[in-house]
């Protein structure tokens, strides 16, 4: 009884302000937004402790996703190596020019001179007999045999480096009946054939990379999907009684779009870590087969860029995937 | 404070859940709501929260028509109403104090003053020292009182309970209801669906009844002039 009186007492003192209006408290824009950006700050927070309270599930969605984040775009950086390594080639659609054989060096020197005026040549290295011989002994592997070798059997060969590349066969062509009329030009060699179908094969090879990252894109958007419905399922009660006290949809919906945001994020660290361990695995065997193709060119791994894309572009995916999920269920979720 | 204005709610093409319900609560009043299971008590009370809509009539809450707010601006509606319902609807994976705080951080208010308001609410319940406590800890006659501070803490203009005491030994029930009689000296409008008659006997207080959908007793005169004035 005494009980109930202070209770009362404490009531009358809770009350006397409020019983004037009869209005629910106001609140200030400033302390909206406050409280907005706080229960940002509490659902990011939230969403994340709630996955690692259940760390073994939330690993596993995640490695699904990296799983699927992780495929094409290994793959695309495959094909960005090839690419390197076929720009390489295709840079070097050069023409050899052999010469005469008993073309005099001043001869030489002036078709040269000429030839570099042409507007359609972006530059002439010129391969004399002597460098040829050398060059060709030590890939040859025939070696000691080549010095028995009277005379040097090689020609003066211009390497002649277009400005148009492959994409102007024509002109090429056309370039090439241009040098080989000059009388002092034996014949001139240009092969586009083969680069044509490597050209070809790495159009299709993206556009398969393309359609597979679509394909992904679209099962990491279900599974986060899948795995946000069966999180509001497990929430329903929370989110029926928070849209009986007034709670908005966006505040409902926040911290899922957060979790979703964490699946994203999650699945896209685990996926530099796959892509890593299997660039790491793979790099012997490709830098001997880059050895055998004589290139330059560098091993084409993950770059900062390329993981900051990346992890920018799973989070996207996390948030996109959330946003379809919450959007379908939570507006079947209403108090009854 | 709450106006039915000639309300009928028909789901889909059977019958009228309610028919041609007309009533005024004031500010200040407490009434309560009777009638067998499926009279439409339950109806009744989703038509203030906005959970349906009439399918002819006006509701007046504070002298705004429901009829105008757009489903967007339903969970404002909703924070000026506080509900308690039979089963608590409290969340257990946080503490008492957490729930009675959820519609103060709904309506976004700053952190300190929740921590004031949401102490206050459980003083008045008698629960200050709970606040810590995980609902489940807590009997039954105490998860109700954590429903009712939550439902006051925001200093709400009107209280709707839906078998307040459904679950409730009679002397518990006595102790929830002199709460509401205190909130409703304190000038809410306090309307409470049951259906235990010796409780409603106990209390000096308006009775609706309701029959398959019509009010067949009503204390509280129907004042359609005053309800529709501006406030």
């Amino acid at each position: 009884m005494a009980k109930r009186n202070s209770a009362k007492v404490q009531g009358a003192k809770l009350s006397s302000a409020k019983v004037s209006g009869g209005k629910v408290s106001r609140v200030s824009t400033i302390d909206l937004l406050k409280a907005w950006w706080a229960h940002h700050k509490d659902s990011c927070s939230n969403s994340l402790l709630r996955l690692l309270s259940t760390p073994v599930q939330t690993f596993l969605t995640c490695l699904v996703i990296a799983i699927a984040i992780a495929l094409p775009t290994g793959l695309f950086l495959s094909l960005q190596s090839a690419q390197q390594l076929g720009q390489g080639w295709q840079d070097s659609a050069q023409m050899s020019a052999f010469l005469e054989r008993g073309a005099k060096p001043l001869a030489i020197e002036k078709l040269q001179a000429s030839l570099e005026k042409n507007p359609s040549i972006k530059s002439i290295d010129v391969v004399s007999p002597a460098k040829a011989l050398s060059e060709f002994q030590r890939y040859s592997g025939l070696g000691d045999v080549l010095l028995e070798l009277d005379e040097n059997p090689l020609p003066t060969v211009f390497i002649i480096q277009p400005v148009n590349t492959l994409d102007d066969t024509k002109q090429l062509s056309a370039l090439q009946k241009t040098i080989e009329a000059s009388p002092l030009i034996d014949t001139v060699q240009l092969d586009l054939g083969w680069l044509r179908r490597l050209h070809e094969l790495l159009v299709l090879g993206e556009r398969f990379v393309i359609a597979l990252a679509s394909l992904l894109s679209i099962g990491v958007l279900l599974i986060i999907g899948n795995t946000l419905r069966l999180a509001i399922e497990n929430r329903r009660e929370e989110i029926v009684v928070t849209k009986m006290v007034g709670g908005t949809n966006g505040f409902v919906r926040r911290p899922f779009l957060y979790t979703g945001l964490w699946y994203g994020i999650g699945g896209g660290l685990l996926s530099v870590v796959l892509l890593i361990v299997i660039g790491l695995w793979l790099a012997d065997p490709i830098n001997s087969l880059i050895g055998l193709y004589e290139s330059e060119y560098s091993q084409g791994g993950l770059s900062v860029s390329a993981v900051a894309v990346l992890l920018l572009g799973s989070a996207c995916l996390g948030w996109l995937g959330a946003w379809v999920a919450v959007a379908r269920h939570l507006r079947q979720i209403e108090p009854t | 404070m709450i106006c039915f204005d000639n309300i009928t709610k028909r789901y889909g093409e059977g019958h009228d859940a309610l028919g041609n319900v007309n009533f005024e609560l004031a500010s200040g009043q407490m009434a309560f709501l009777t009638g067998h299971s499926g009279a439409g008590k339950s109806t009744l009370l989703k038509l203030i929260m906005l959970i349906e809509r009439p399918t002819r009539g006006n509701v007046l809450i504070g002298g705004k028509n429901l009829a105008q707010v757009s489903a967007s601006q339903i969970p404002y509606l909703r924070r000026q109403i506080g509900v308690v319902f039979q089963n608590h609807q409290l969340l257990f994976d946080r503490s008492v104090f957490d729930n009675v705080a959820l519609p103060l951080q709904i309506s976004g208010m700053p952190a300190k003053d929740q921590g004031r308001r949401v102490r206050a609410a459980l003083d008045k319940v008698g629960l200050l020292h709970k606040e810590k406590s995980n609902p489940l800890a807590l009997s039954g006659g105490e998860q109700q009182r954590v429903g009712i501070a939550r439902a006051v803490v925001n200093k709400p203009a009107i209280l709707l309970a839906d078998e307040p005491t459904g679950n409730l030994d009679p002397k518990l029930s006595a102790e929830i209801m002199q709460l509401f009689q205190d909130f409703k000296s304190v000038g809410v409008s306090v309307l409470i669906a049951t259906h235990d008659i010796s409780l409603i006997n106990s209390m000096n207080c308006p009775i609706m009844e309701l029959s398959d959908g019509r009010l067949i007793r009503n204390d509280i005169e129907h004042v359609a002039s005053a309800a529709m004035e501006p406030h």
